[in-house]
């Protein structure tokens, strides 16, 4: 009877550290298992730096970072989504893009009829420089040949009265 | 005489370049020119309003479900062109009226053709379980099909007539009544 109850005993006295260990092994995988699916699951960050190289065509000029719309929401919740599933910043612009046309990118692609977008205002600004430039040379030259003029006449009569008073000199 | 030579020998290289010069400003003035063109043009479609009468602009839409429809070829029949999208309010007051305007006139060569307009997939499929939708609905992909038909929002609905041209345009939610009316009288004809 002794012995049943020392041998209950020490089997109990096993198992509890065994249970205890294997409690705590069972929590720290449930934690940490955690915290991996959350770091799978993609930051509001993550989705705003997508979004706000959106615009949706509903609500135009408001970046879809920004913008308070349920369509936007569900945009922004289409982003999560993606992003969730392994998707990258490219393939979600690109799937917007292709789903509901290039006037939703911020930055509109460099070919086609849109390297418009980016090639008029280089040319605008080089054009109105040019412009510019030519404008402030022809000002600056009609004020050279103003100033030029009087001062050359003054000149011619300095020159004059000069070679007047040497002769008036000669003549006294 | 001596003071006028210096002034006037400028002139001579002046007037060798004064082709060149020409030229270019003529490039100059075209371009912008054809900037202010291309602004013109959009500046008119803006102001043009959504399509009312006229040729109905044909378009494919791909249904949810992968099928295809182009709208020339159901030349003979009425088509209810309907914009919606699943975030708008108005569209669900006119959802359940247009279901049944369907449901009431498919087999008097009516179509029906939902286009989705800036949606996503997944609330849509609910908008559309939700309302138990049954007739053809796709998204309008790159927003081209409401392009051309220049909407100003949604929930528009554009009629075509037997002979492929716009009938009716409904800008806002319409009812069972005004449907049915037009489609009476557009069958009668």
């Amino acid at each position: 009877m002794e012995s049943t109850v020392k041998h209950c005993t020490d089997s109990s006295s096993v198992i509890r550290p065994l249970t205890i260990i294997g409690l705590v092994l069972l929590i720290t995988l449930s934690v940490f298992g955690e915290t991996a699916a959350q770091s799978d699951e993609p930051t509001d960050d993550e989705v705003n730096a997508i979004a706000k190289q959106l615009y949706c065509p509903v609500c135009e000029n408001v970046p879809l970072d920004v913008c308070g719309t349920q369509a936007c929401a569900q945009w922004r919740a289409t982003i999560h989504e993606k992003l969730a599933t392994g998707w990258n910043e490219e393939q979600i612009k690109q799937y917007f893009s292709d789903q509901y046309g290039v006037r939703v990118l911020a930055q509109p692609p460099t070919q086609g009829f849109n390297a418009i977008f980016w090639a008029v205002p280089p040319v605008v600004f080089l054009v109105g420089g040019f412009f510019v430039l030519r404008f402030i040379h022809n000002i600056r030259h009609k004020q050279q040949s103003a100033t030029g003029q009087p001062v050359a006449e003054k000149t011619n009569v300095d020159d004059y009265a000069a070679r007047l008073e040497h002769e008036l000199e000669q003549w006294r | 005489m001596t003071q006028t030579t210096p002034e006037d020998s400028p002139a001579i290289p002046e007037a060798t370049h004064a082709p060149q010069r020409r030229w270019g400003q003529l490039a100059v003035w075209a371009l912008f020119a054809a900037l202010m063109i291309l602004v013109g043009i959009k500046l008119h479609q803006v102001t043009l309003g959504p399509v009312s009468s006229g040729g109905a602009p044909d378009f494919t839409l791909i249904t949810f479900n992968g099928e295809s429809y182009t709208l020339s070829d159901y030349q003979g029949q009425v088509v209810v062109i309907n914009f919606w999208a699943s975030w708008c309010g108005p569209c669900e007051l006119e959802a359940a009226d247009l279901e049944q305007t369907w449901r009431d006139y498919k087999e008097r060569s009516v179509l029906f053709l939902g286009v989705d307009y800036v949606d996503t997939e997944t609330e849509a499929r609910t908008y559309l379980q939700k309302w138990d939708v049954t007739y053809p609905n796709g998204p309008d992909l790159r927003t081209a099909i409401s392009q051309v038909y220049r909407i100003k929002g949604v929930p528009e609905t554009y009629i075509v007539g037997k002979d492929g041209s716009v009938a009716e345009t409904i800008i806002g939610p319409t009812e069972y009544a005004r449907l049915a009316a037009i489609l009476d009288r557009l069958l009668s004809e």
